[in-house]
């Protein structure tokens, strides 16, 4: 268990102990108690320069079963622990490019499976590489660990099409985290991406939009403080820390990242992210739209 | 009309390495290849940005009577894929025609980086390539 950084205690956070900073890997690089994993969308950016002794997690290879949408079983979970030598005893920190996307996704993919001895590093990728800390080509060995592991939990922290047809008609509250653009349908993807993957623009009715980049700063990547935060999400959005929330995205990872904010930054006390986003719902046969 | 002969070297060289990894670690070598310009040498410029780029990569055309030579500025640190996209078209365009360059197919993305390109650095890639042609139609 990683002690919990004043500067974080300082921002006011709910669980200020789930995020660890550059300086606080920098020091625990030789921890043996401490794993550090790197996820990102750039599948060339980990073999080109990782935080020494990082092991890498592709979302794509690593955390989604190949021939279904849907995510490793607990036997492949266990393998995926062993790889990188993880056991529930072990810090496990994650870190990746595009502001911590794939690693918050990668973060929720393990608590599926009651793994939550976990934390993001904040800032990312990017934070570190500003601040020109070490990066190393060097893959670690393949570690090996054993581990006793839960069977997927598909319930509390996840959210299917049922569970979002169901909210439609009970007070819970939808957050869509893409793009205004995207949120409004004049877009089916994030500004600068291809225009596809969904047949219809929109959003799911009744989804609050709260872009997920308002959570940061955008100069280093770093998470807002719980004030900030509130502020966004309370006062803006009028989403409530008792609220039954599910959050969306376009395929789950960039609502991964605001699940993390709800649930650890803002201590949340039901969120859930709906991993099948716009591109089910944006394709779904007999479900209602809203522009 | 076949790519231009370096260009095809290159997409020869990737070829030969079917397997993920492999293909990866021969793209960083590409990349390692890049060496970035200061702004002063090459300064940045809207026209000449590459539009749904994330690595902020800008391109720069010389002409040489009726052939070209293109550099690139990739500004995003992370820009890994993006450096390795200049390396190659700055030695594969090197001395073309306009009718070469028109010639080469978009296609050309998904053999150098592969088909598990996501969507958004696909369109950033394609668009380093479509850049440097409308630069060259235009000159």
């Amino acid at each position: 268990m990683s002690e919990t950084e004043s500067i974080f205690e300082s921002r006011g956070y709910a669980y200020a102990n789930k995020l660890v900073s550059t300086e606080w890997v920098a020091n625990n690089l030789n921890n043996p108690d401490v794993i550090i994993v790197e996820s990102n969308e750039d599948a060339l950016l980990y073999p080109s320069g990782h935080i020494p002794g990082a092991y890498e997690i592709d979302w794509t290879r690593d955390l989604n079963d190949p021939l279904q949408r849907d995510y490793l079983d607990s036997e492949q979970f266990e393998k995926l622990l062993s790889r990188i030598g993880a056991t529930p005893s072990k810090t496990i920190v994650f870190y990746g490019d595009k502001n911590n996307w794939w690693a918050a996704y990668a973060l929720w993919v393990f608590e599926l499976f009651g793994f939550t001895n976990t934390r993001l590093l904040d800032g990312g990728r990017i934070k570190w590489m500003k601040e020109a800390r070490e990066l190393t080509r060097h893959v670690p060995e393949i570690s090996s660990a054993s581990n006793s592991v839960n069977e997927r939990d598909d319930v509390t922290v996840r959210a299917f099409r049922n569970d979002v047809l169901n909210h439609l008609n009970t007070p819970g509250k939808l957050i869509d985290v893409r793009s205004p653009e995207e949120y409004n349908g004049t877009r089916l993807h994030m500004p600068d991406y291809p225009n596809e993957g969904a047949t219809r623009g929109g959003h799911i009715p009744g989804a609050k939009s709260v872009p997920w980049a308002r959570a940061i700063n955008p100069d280093d990547g770093t998470f807002k403080t719980a004030e900030e935060l509130k502020n966004l999400y309370q006062n803006e959005a009028q989403v409530n820390p008792n609220d039954d929330v599910i959050v969306y995205c376009r395929i789950g990872e960039r609502s991964s990242h605001t699940w993390f904010v709800l649930k650890y930054l803002l201590g949340y006390s039901k969120v859930r992210n709906y991993d099948g986003s716009w591109t089910e719902w944006g394709n779904l046969v007999g479900v209602p739209i809203e522009r | 009309m076949a790519n231009p002969t370096k260009l095809q070297e290159y997409l020869d060289t990737l070829a030969m390495f079917p397997d993920r990894q492999d293909r990866i670690e021969t793209l960083i070598g590409f990349a390692d290849e890049y060496k970035h310009p200061s702004r002063e040498a090459f300064p940045r410029d809207e026209n000449s940005k590459v539009p749904g780029c994330e690595s902020e990569v800008y391109v720069r055309l010389t002409k040489m009577e009726d052939r070209f030579r293109f550099g690139y500025a990739v500004d995003n640190p992370q820009g890994i894929s993006a450096m390795a996209m200049a390396a190659i078209l700055t030695a594969g365009l090197e001395n073309c025609t306009v009718q070469e360059i028109n010639a080469i197919d978009d296609q050309i993305v998904f053999e150098i980086f592969g088909n598990e390109l996501s969507m958004g650095k696909n369109l950033g890639l394609t668009n380093m390539l479509r850049v440097s042609k409308h630069l060259a139609n235009l000159s």
